[in-house]
């Protein structure tokens, strides 16, 4: 929690002790493992997602090497699962969601014009968690090998693996259960970071809004967070329940999913996708937020139509639940539920087209500056819509029997998940980058950045819908020669090598970009209040809490209009007072420093990256059979979590000023 | 024939197509006038450096409301012909409808005519013209268990007569397919089921009526006893190195004619196949097979050691008295192989 102190020099609490010195370093390398500041956090969400983002990408493209000719002979049939597998897994669960979340930590509290998260250190320790999620997962390869079921792992196939002959090695079962039982704990320990999170955001969103700022006046981005955050907190205690039945039922021989045991493995088809096709909103929302914040800025209008996108996103954020069915029609659930899921799958394409005709209407009659994060949103509202039309084509229920589980949805999936989400991750990553560090980045650099990746995209991503409806199934680790699917496969596997080009454009964007000039606080003429700060903000992200009176409020200090069919002009800067009756609102550059402002931050602590440390400890007990050692690990991972609840209980949030 | 669902050839694949006619016009159109649109507002409304600011609209109540309602009542279109569709089906089987069972294995399907009393593997023989009630039957898992594993899940599909349907261990699942013409449909599994999950394919023959009741009465005969030498020793190795503890063949003198169900394809008439191994390598007995030899050392390979060649085969490879199988030995059983026609 924030503590201003209303007098900092006689605090009258007693000062508590921790159980060892507290970190008071905010600077150096030490200072970001001890770090509650949201900006830290969000920042290094942002660099450990770009890492996976290379290693996923680096699967993706022995994926591609191995099916670029038939008869590939790359990967053996065991390396490729496993690294489908993970290339999976890498791009849901350890890049578009945290780089969802690196926003979302980012810049919730500074276009809330809020000091920090509602819960800086639970902040933390969703991070640390999720790191040692990723690296827990990534050790599969240090042992028995990775999981190899696919991100879906359905069972019984999760539970017998590929090989019950043993022709691999002899002992097939044992290895098969190491490698599902990093896939149930990996994602299980990744759960909670998710969950923390959403706790955290959901109460930011309601607590710690500036004055005057009413929830419809909150930026969209952050009302997609909160939207977001909200899918988070029901969606993972399903599928963390769901690992942890598959955690029995693998590791203790649990009944859920085993028919022989009188099981049902439909079962897990409908909890993993019960949490799976929220998931698909929850890395698609955030990055719809960050388009609506891009667009007005660069056609210099308001977002068209602001309530019907929020509660859109609110209709999006609902329907998602009731649509898990549409992956399973062809598990034969029969006629009644195939139609109802078909049609409720129908009508999210309502919402989703209103957000798409909004868009259009944003930038209709503006004044269009086409810059690289511009580029990027512009790539978002096209790619999607061809990724949202092809999910209508979905709702065909019968004809979908024809495109499940073919390259047609794996087409259609990467249009929506890389042409949607990560294509407005990367607008995010070049509007925001001036104010997270200070520095534009290099607009020729992005643009060629922006158009390889277009290119690379649609050269890799459209030739899949072919594919698949010249029946290429999907998890194929080979394909005969003479099956008609050779042409288009050398071509989505020369799309993917120009997608690794893009990036690669990218990473040398940041380096050269280091020595560019200060870009100010508001480089691009944007529209929210986090633009109001300095670049970077300071710790304390606003020296004056900014008063809010409009859901474009820098615009408004910026800009007057007398009515809604006249051209604004430009005002002094301190705001104009007709538009803002509450007066001007202050100096924003006063000078002084945080302590001299009364203001009290959090102060860093160890115990978040201490508390995450002993889940995977934990976790890695159940791979054991031997009692002993499993409650050994047991014990070590679990006195090293609890206790640090404990010492971080014992922690005061902040210390006082001495 | 093309493995292409937009090209069908029989009346469930032609419904299910009917339903992507009408939606996929419909879909070009709305890309067609969104990207038209863009194209338009981005050439238009690019900044030109004029010095006025936009005007500040903030949206058109009425303009939102309606791109709501169009797309809704497209949408309504849509779903009506959707869900007759789905019912039309998922309607019970006719009384004339031939019913098969079909049990997915790891790596290969098994087609059981109950009534004819024949098992085939990787080859459904349809007549054309009948409608064909498909039975995934995964309702008795313990009888396709291998090494005590639960068997698990696979998907039947035949781009070209019919979507796919999953098979599921411990339920029934079914669908209807039918073929107009004579043909040959190919076929494969799309759901993941381990390591040779992309060498699980199958056809379809569908045959005209006549052709299919011969093609029955061909597959009830059993199979000939031995004549010559070394047929004679071929159908002794086929007991002595243990290809009989899962293959079947109907009419071998160790098969107990009351108990004929194996784990393996059954091999009554092997040699009558265009293909063997979850029909990913010509057979050196079929007639459409295009380099014989390479044909024949597939065969050999696959007697010898099925995992080395199509991985996680679950056959193990074949040994005669504790020794892997000799080249003459081979010989023997690849002769007798031959004769079951």
């Amino acid at each position: 929690m924030t503590a201003i102190a209303e007098n900092p020099s006689t605090g009258t609490l007693p000062r508590r002790r921790g159980i060892f010195p507290r970190p008071t370093k905010t600077t150096g390398a030490l200072s970001w493992l001890t770090t509650v500041d949201h900006k830290k956090i969000g920042i290094m969400y942002g660099i450990g997602a770009l890492i996976f983002f290379v290693v996923g990408g680096l699967e993706a493209l022995l994926i591609r090497a191995q099916l670029a000719t038939p008869n590939g002979e790359v990967l053996s049939a065991d390396l490729y699962n496993q690294v489908f597998t993970m290339h999976g897994l890498t791009m849901i669960f350890f890049v578009v969601m945290p780089l969802g979340a690196a926003f979302i930590n980012y810049l919730l509290p500074l276009q809330l014009g809020a000091r920090d998260v509602a819960f800086p250190r639970i902040n933390a320790v969703s991070l640390w968690i999720w790191v040692v999620a990723g690296l827990f997962v990534y050790s599969s390869f240090f042992f028995e090998g990775a999981p190899n079921g696919s991100w879906v792992s359905y069972f019984p196939q999760a539970l017998v693996g590929p090989d019950p002959a043993g022709n691999l090695a002899s002992d097939a079962v044992a290895i098969q259960q190491s490698r599902m039982l990093f896939y149930s704990m990996g994602l299980q320990i990744a759960g909670v970071a998710s969950l923390a999170s959403a706790v955290n955001f959901v109460t930011t969103v309601l607590n710690m809004r500036a004055p005057g700022m009413t929830l419809m006046r909150m930026p969209v981005f952050s009302w997609m967070s909160f939207v977001t955050a909200f899918l988070l907190l029901f969606a993972m205690p399903v599928i963390g329940i769901a690992l942890w039945q598959m955690m029995f039922q693998i590791r203790f021989a649990g009944p859920f999913f085993d028919p022989l045991n009188g099981g049902d493995p439909v079962l897990w088809e409908h909890m993993f996708w019960l949490f799976g096709h929220p998931e698909v909103y929850i890395m698609i929302l955030p990055a719809f937020g960050i388009v609506s914040e891009i667009l007005p800025v660069f056609s210099r209008k308001p977002l068209f139509g602001y309530s019907a996108i929020v509660f859109s996103g609110i209709a999006i954020g609902f329907l998602g639940w009731g649509v898990w069915a549409h992956h399973m029609f062809t598990a034969g659930l029969g006629p009644v539920a195939d139609s109802a899921f078909g049609i409720a799958t129908m009508l999210i394409a309502v919402p989703t087209g209103i957000k798409i005709f909004n868009w259009l209407g944003t930038m209709w009659g503006g004044q269009i500056r086409f810059t690289t994060p511009m580029l990027f949103a512009i790539g978002l509202v096209s790619m999607f819509t061809i990724g949202g039309l092809s999910g209508v084509t979905h709702s065909l229920v019968p004809h979908d029997t024809q495109q499940h589980d073919t390259y047609y949805v794996v087409a259609h999936f990467h249009y929506v998940l890389f042409g949607g989400a990560l294509f407005g991750l990367f607008g995010g990553i070049y509007f925001w980058f001036p104010k997270a560090f200070g520095r534009l980045l290099n607009e020729r650099i992005g643009k060629l950045h922006f158009w390889s990746m277009l290119i690379g995209f649609n050269l890799t991503f459209a030739p899949m819908h072919l594919l698949g409806l010249n029946g290429m199934p999907r998890r194929y680790y080979t394909y005969a020669d003479g099956m008609g699917w050779n042409f288009w496969n050398a071509v989505v596997s020369i799309g993917s090598l120009v997608i690794a080009l893009s990036f690669a454009i990218f990473v040398i964007n940041i380096i050269v970009s280091r020595n560019n000039p200060p870009a100010g606080a508001d480089p691009w003429d944007a529209r929210s209040v986090e633009w109001l700060t300095s670049s970077p903000p300071p710790v304390h992200n606003f020296d004056d809490i900014p008063v809010i009176s409009d859901n474009d409020e820098l615009w408004y200090r910026k800009y007057a209009s007398t009515s809604d069919e006249d051209a604004p002009v430009r005002v002094a800067a301190g705001g104009s007072d007709d538009e803002n009756p509450g007066g001007p609102y202050g100096d924003r550059v006063s000078g002084k420093t945080a302590k001299e402002l009364g203001i009290h931050m959090p102060d860093p602590s160890w115990f978040p990256l201490l508390l995450s440390l002993g889940l995977p400890i934990a976790a890695y007990g159940v791979f054991f059979e031997d009692r002993i050692t499993m409650t050994a690990f047991f014990a070590v991972g679990g006195i090293l979590t609890f206790g640090s609840m404990l010492g971080w209980a014992l922690e005061p949030s902040a210390e006082e000023d001495h | 024939m093309p493995a292409d669902a937009l090209q069908p050839f029989g009346p469930v694949a032609e419904a299910q197509d009917a339903l992507w006619d009408l939606a996929y016009p419909i879909a070009i159109g709305v890309f067609v006038l969104v990207f038209a649109g863009l194209a338009y507002i981005l050439v238009r409304f690019r900044d030109k450096g004029q010095e006025e600011l936009p005007v500040q609209t903030h949206g058109n109540t009425r303009l939102e409301i309606v791109w709501t309602i169009i797309p809704a009542l497209i949408l309504v279109v849509i779903a009506i012909p959707t869900v007759q569709t789905i019912f039309d089906l998922a309607r019970e089987p006719d009384p004339d409808s031939l019913i098969i069972d079909v049990v997915g294995k790891q790596y290969w399907w098994e087609f059981r005519y109950e009534e004819a009393g024949i098992w085939t593997a990787s080859e459904l023989h349809i007549p054309t013209g009948r409608d064909i009630y498909i039975r995934l039957d995964g309702s008795e898992p313990g009888n396709t268990t291998v090494y005590g594993q639960p068997p698990v899940m696979h998907s039947f599909w035949v781009p070209s007569l019919a979507g796919k349907r999953d098979y599921v261990p411990g339920a029934i699942r079914e669908m209807r397919i039918q073929a107009d013409e004579p043909g040959v449909y190919p076929g494969n599994c799309a759901e993941f089921c381990g390591l040779s999950h992309a060498n699980m394919r199958f056809t379809v023959i569908a045959h005209s009526p006549e052709d299919y009741e011969a093609w029955v009465a061909s597959q009830q005969e059993p199979a000939l006893l031995a004549q010559d030498e070394l047929v004679q020793q071929g159908q002794e190795l086929f007991v002595s190195g243990a290809c009989i503890g899962c293959h079947n063949i109907t009419g071998h003198p160790d098969v107990d004619p009351d108990a004929p169900s194996r784990v393996g394809p059954d091999l009554t008439h092997f040699a009558a196949r265009e293909a063997f191994a979850g029909y990913i390598f010509d057979s050196p007995f079929g007639e459409q097979v295009e380099d014989p030899d390479q044909a024949m050392e597939n065969l050999r390979a696959w007697i010898r050691n099925s995992s080395a060649i199509k991985p996680g085969s679950h056959m193990p490879a074949t040994q005669v008295d504790g020794a892997p199988v000799d080249g003459e030995q081979l010989d023997a059983i690849i002769a007798y192989l031959a004769t079951l026609e």
